[in-house]
């Protein structure tokens, strides 16, 4: 890995990335498109937490919204509730991703020691357990009306809300980064690519999978909370497939297993959705984006299955490689 | 005499509706080299899989170190000391060299260094794709890190399965040195098909033949038995 000082070069290029977006608030105020960043930022958020499971696990799961969900409601719930001050604001974000960490918890030990299409169909089952709960638990939830809350006034200005959404991004990334990158990280891949023979390495590999559902619900759980506190309202669509869907869609096309690919996938789908959705007037068949979406995920199945970020890397990868074979080539012509 | 390290005894496993393993039984000496031969099919890698807990055993059991390890989990098994060399070699793709033997290493400590150090000097093709991912190395170059791996760790026993499989000649003669020398520091349970490899290694050896053993004795005596070779091994 090509290093500058003790930072990788490609933690650097993020950085300035990161930088380059805080300045768009001040730049640029069209509060549509300003908002739409917000979305790409939280779902980018919510596909990371995806992609932990996913990419550096193994683990399909068709209930991730269920995670996303407690999370917006349980932060809407207690600004619902309360005076929309910073401390219930904390307050709310504590309760909510307490309640994801419990959650996380419990279905992961009750669920993971399954294979893992049993695993999928289960945590289908969950999700649409807490989607039927919410609704009918309208006293709390609102239910299908869905719950209007307030927010602290600072974070009703959109500028301060896209820097929220904008920090909470760049510091998950890097944190989990981080811990891909460490040593719970490559045990982590090895049991992706091999059960078993982690296990003949002395691995006890359940409560590794447990940690890191635990840790993808919170995450999941804090892009509920922007999710929430950028609309300022929550109904029970939150719990739907389409959402843990949509996750799935950003980390494929992004690249599983890269962390960054599935921001790019954030960014790549919400752009669309706003942007196909507003041909509509042109032709009805924006209005079902989906079915263009369709299409371009069956395309990158197929022609990119590392999607973007995982084809990039391939290609510089390989690149890479041709080098150093040349110069092997070069150093044995000389040796012989 | 010679302690027994593992004890086999009168194993039946199923795979599936499969009787795969039918009473089998053997015993594995301290310091020996022990070689499990057969033809394919004959239950040697089944055998390998059942005492680390990776198939389980309907009835018989596993001692080791005078200890029954039947109906123990894998992950025990791997802690008390027995590595595991599996016959696909295991190599984790995506994880470079490095992080293949990172990942292995249970401890951090002196005898562990000393051990890496021992692994790198004899293939010194690790230490050349420290940093290249597992799954871009030759056969020759997975096998050799499969082995490192397994000896990385303070191993009582190694359980080897045909590491000459696909292999070319000059990487064989490679891996049979690194067990002649793993030989002098731990006991071995080697499975291997080449029969050249086999009896220049063992010690002792026991034949499977569909699922059952059929034979045992001293690797000196097999080498001279032609009779023997050619109605199990198949060798002229």
């Amino acid at each position: 890995m090509r290093q500058l000082g003790k930072v990788q070069i490609s933690t650097w290029v993020y950085l300035l990335f990161g930088c380059l977006l805080a300045v768009v608030p001040f730049v640029y105020d069209n509060l549509s498109m300003l908002f739409l960043i917000i979305q790409i930022f939280i779902f980018g958020i919510f596909a990371m937490s995806y992609d932990l499971l996913l990419g550096y696990t193994g683990i399909v799961s068709f209930g991730h919204a269920m995670f996303f969900g407690v999370g917006a409601y349980g932060v809407s719930i207690v600004l619902e509730r309360n005076e929309p001050t910073l401390f219930f604001l904390i307050l709310g974000i504590l309760v909510a991703l307490g309640a994801a960490a419990i959650i996380s918890f419990i279905a992961g030990v009750l669920t993971l020691r399954l294979k893992s299409h049993f695993y999928a169909m289960l945590t289908l089952a969950l999700a649409g357990l807490f989607l039927v709960a919410a609704e009918k638990m309208r006293s709390l939830t609102g239910g299908s009306d869905g719950l209007i809350f307030t927010i602290p006034d600072f974070f009703k200005d959109r500028t301060n809300m896209y820097l929220l959404a904008l920090i909470s991004l760049v510091v998950i990334f890097f944190s989990l980064r981080r811990l891909t990158n460490s040593p719970l990280g490559r045990v982590l891949v090895a049991i992706r690519e091999n059960e078993q023979r982690t296990m003949s390495l002395g691995y006890k590999i359940f409560p590794y999978k447990v940690i890191i559902s635990v840790i993808s619900g919170v995450v999941a759980a804090f892009g509920g909370v922007l999710y929430a506190l950028s609309i300022r309202f929550i109904d029970t669509t939150v719990f739907a497939v389409d959402v843990t869907l949509d996750a799935l869609l950003m980390t494929i096309i992004g690249g599983v297993g890269t962390l960054i690919g599935p921001i790019i996938g954030a960014g790549l789908i919400e752009y669309a959705h706003h942007f196909l959705s507003e041909l509509s007037d042109v032709h009805w068949i924006f209005e079902r984006w989906i079915i263009l979406f369709g299409i371009v995920y069956i395309l990158v199945v197929i022609f990119f299955p590392m999607g973007i970020a995982g084809s990039i890397k391939n290609m510089y990868m390989k690149r890479k490689h041709k080098k150093e074979a040349k110069v092997q080539q070069k150093d044995n012509q000389i040796a012989s | 005499m010679m302690k027994t390290l593992l004890k086999v005894d009168e194993i039946n496993t199923y795979i599936d509706q499969f009787h795969i393993l039918q009473n089998v039984s053997f015993e594995v000496k301290t310091g020996e080299v022990t070689v499990l031969l057969g033809r394919n099919g004959a239950g040697k890698t089944t055998t390998l899989r059942t005492i680390m807990g990776l198939n389980s055993a309907s009835s018989g059991s596993v001692v080791y170190k005078d200890e029954d390890i039947t109906k123990q989990n894998t992950h025990h098994i791997a802690r008390k000391g027995i590595g595991y060399v599996p016959e696909d070699q295991g190599i984790f793709a995506d994880l470079t060299v490095g992080e293949n033997m990172r990942v292995a290493m249970q401890k951090e400590d002196d005898a562990t260094k000393e051990r890496m150090d021992w692994v790198l000097n004899m293939f010194p093709d690790l230490k050349k794709f420290w940093n290249k991912a597992g799954g871009q190395l030759s056969g020759g170059q997975k096998q050799m890190l499969s082995i490192a791996r397994a000896y990385i760790n303070e191993n009582d026993l190694l359980l080897i399965d045909e590491p000459s499989k696909g292999l070319a000649p000059i990487i064989v003669e490679k891996v049979m040195e690194s067990i002649q020398e793993m030989k002098e520091k731990t006991t071995i349970v080697l499975v291997e098909q080449n029969f050249y490899m086999a009896s220049s290694i063992g010690d002792s050896f026991y034949i499977l033949d569909d699922g059952m053993t059929v034979h045992s004795g001293k690797m000196n005596e097999l080498k001279d038995d032609e009779v023997l070779k050619k109605k199990y091994l198949g060798i002229a």
